[in-house]
């Protein structure tokens, strides 16, 4: 029974950890494609959210699996109930990656408009958050996870620059009002995907040390 | 990727749970020291109905039990878990004095039923169980009738009125969710009853005393699934109107029908706080490898 459990929480490792694999290429292809204006890879990422989909479906169904039948408490709780919740602001990510893609697939069909120079740096500043709150997941990691909270910030700063730049761009040049709401949408997808992968850091706090800390102030 | 165990313990961070069961302080007591067992704060703030305090237990030369001091909070059920031999039901029959029947016991320190010391010389032990209830492992009603094996009690006291009888035998079988089942027939042997059914007899025979805590030793490991989940349920019921101390060898009992949880080894007391907390968020290490079944 013992052996067991151990074996069906390192099979559920393996699996949300797959999906957080999937989950980052889709974001990073989904930015690169922003940036290097390529259409048919935006094409890729859209086709591969049906895949990170079908497998938050399936580590879904492995949690309830090991709810119902071993009743897990403490520590192997705790990790049950984390990936439950982890691997719904996956799929979101996913969601968020697939919807900067379609946007990118809009910009690329028409005219170019210049990026606002905040966004590579944003996207940057994101793509780390979602990198270093999966290693803390691998590495059941606190610290880290403390320290991506901390980030979501500067992200948060630089949607608001983006923001005002996407005003000013409107009436300067209120022809392009399209494309400059596609990159605004864009930025935004980028802020909800920082946001999520606050959402998964505190999963991990919660994990590792039993404390909820959703809703309190970093500091 | 290479993973690591997710419930190592992390810098910064309390200690964790034990993937890889980190147990210092299993090892400590293993080898005869003194480890201070961690009690949640929120054990203190209830009222105590029973004091452990500083109680030690020796069966002969061999220590049985080793300083064990908790209070157990007033209406509410607290269980004992812990692997065979911990020393959890020799402090269950401890409470109340059934160890003194065995030859070579020799105890020091006390215990207290609301306030009154158990252990003191000039106590009745007679006087004192009947401030108690036992149920035993396996049910032991017996060989009379179920309303006689209710009123057993009360009539040994020399209650004679048949109102009164009659009125603490329907409400003790209804406290013990066994009224419906019997009420028809009351005068058949209590032997006819199912496994369950006796052993929720047992209790309404215990409660129909009005004991002012109630001992239950493994009272389910001798029923089967569908009779261990009508006497839970029952034990859940009797939450908020008696102190109920439980010993069981089943962690989801013990989860599924306490209020607290105490968690012993090798005669100490290790880690004692509220089912919840020593469920989803045990502070020792020790406690987290027993709950995850790690070890044990």
């Amino acid at each position: 029974m013992t052996h067991h459990i151990e074996r069906q929480i390192e099979h559920l490792k393996e699996r949300i950890l797959r999906v957080g694999t999937l989950v980052e290429e889709a974001i990073s292809k989904s930015i690169t494609a922003l940036i290097n204006r390529d259409m048919h890879l935006a094409q890729r990422v859209m086709a591969n959210d049906e895949e990170i989909d079908r497998m938050e479906v399936e580590v879904e169904e492995e949690c309830l699996k090991i709810l119902a039948l071993y009743q897990p408490v403490a520590a192997d709780l705790r990790f049950v109930v984390s990936v439950l919740k982890i691997n719904n602001d996956l799929e979101r990510m996913g969601d968020l990656a697939r919807n900067i893609a379609k946007r990118v697939a809009q910009l690329t069909a028409g005219e170019a408009t210049d990026l606002p120079p905040e966004i590579r740096t944003m996207a940057m500043q994101a793509q780390d958050m979602v990198k270093e709150c999966l290693d803390a997941v691998v590495k059941a990691d606190p610290l880290l996870a403390r320290q991506v909270r901390e980030e979501d910030d500067a992200v948060d700063e630089a949607r608001q620059k983006i923001r005002r730049r996407i005003i000013q761009g409107i009436k300067n040049d209120p022809e392009n009002v399209e494309n400059l709401l596609r990159i605004n949408s864009v930025s935004k997808h980028i802020e909800r995907i920082a946001d999520m992968a606050t959402n998964i850091a505190e999963d991990v706090i919660y994990m590792v040390q039993g404390d909820i800390v959703r809703h309190r102030n970093t500091d | 990727m290479s993973m690591q165990p997710v419930t190592d313990a992390q810098p910064g961070g309390p200690p964790l749970a034990a993937a890889q069961p980190a147990n210092d302080r299993l090892l400590a007591v293993a080898a005869g020291r003194d480890v201070p067992a961690e009690v949640h704060p929120e054990v203190r703030d209830e009222t105590p109905v029973l004091e452990i305090d500083r109680f030690n237990l020796w069966y002969g030369g061999k220590q049985a039990l080793h300083g064990i001091t908790m209070p157990i909070p007033h209406n509410k059920v607290t269980a004992l878990i812990g692997p065979s031999g911990c020393g959890k039901s020799t402090l269950l029959r401890s409470v109340n004095r059934l160890n003194d029947l065995v030859q070579s016991v020799r105890i020091t320190g006390d215990m207290r039923l609301n306030g009154d010391s158990i252990y003191d010389p000039r106590m009745d032990v007679i006087e004192l169980r009947k401030r108690m209830g036992m149920v035993f492992q396996k049910p032991n009603p017996f060989p009379m009738s179920i309303y006689e094996n209710v009123v057993y009690a009360l009539r040994i006291d020399g209650e004679t009125s048949r109102g009164v009888l009659d009125e603490v035998c329907e409400l003790s079988l209804r406290g013990a969710a066994l009224w419906d089942e019997v009420k028809d027939r009351l005068h058949d042997s209590a032997l006819g009853l199912s496994g369950g059914q006796q052993q929720r007899l047992c209790i309404a025979r215990a409660i129909a005393a009005e004991p002012e805590v109630l001992l239950l030793d493994e009272p389910c490991s001798a029923l089967d699934p569908i009779a261990t989940g009508k006497v839970e349920e029952l034990i859940q019921e009797l939450r908020g109107r008696y102190s109920v101390l439980i010993v069981t060898h089943n962690m989801q009992q013990a989860s599924r029908t306490s209020d607290y949880t105490a968690f012993m080894y090798l005669g100490r007391l290790i880690e004692y706080g509220s089912t919840t907390g020593i469920f989803t968020k045990p502070v020792l290490r020790e406690t987290e490898a027993y709950v995850t079944g790690r070890f044990g």
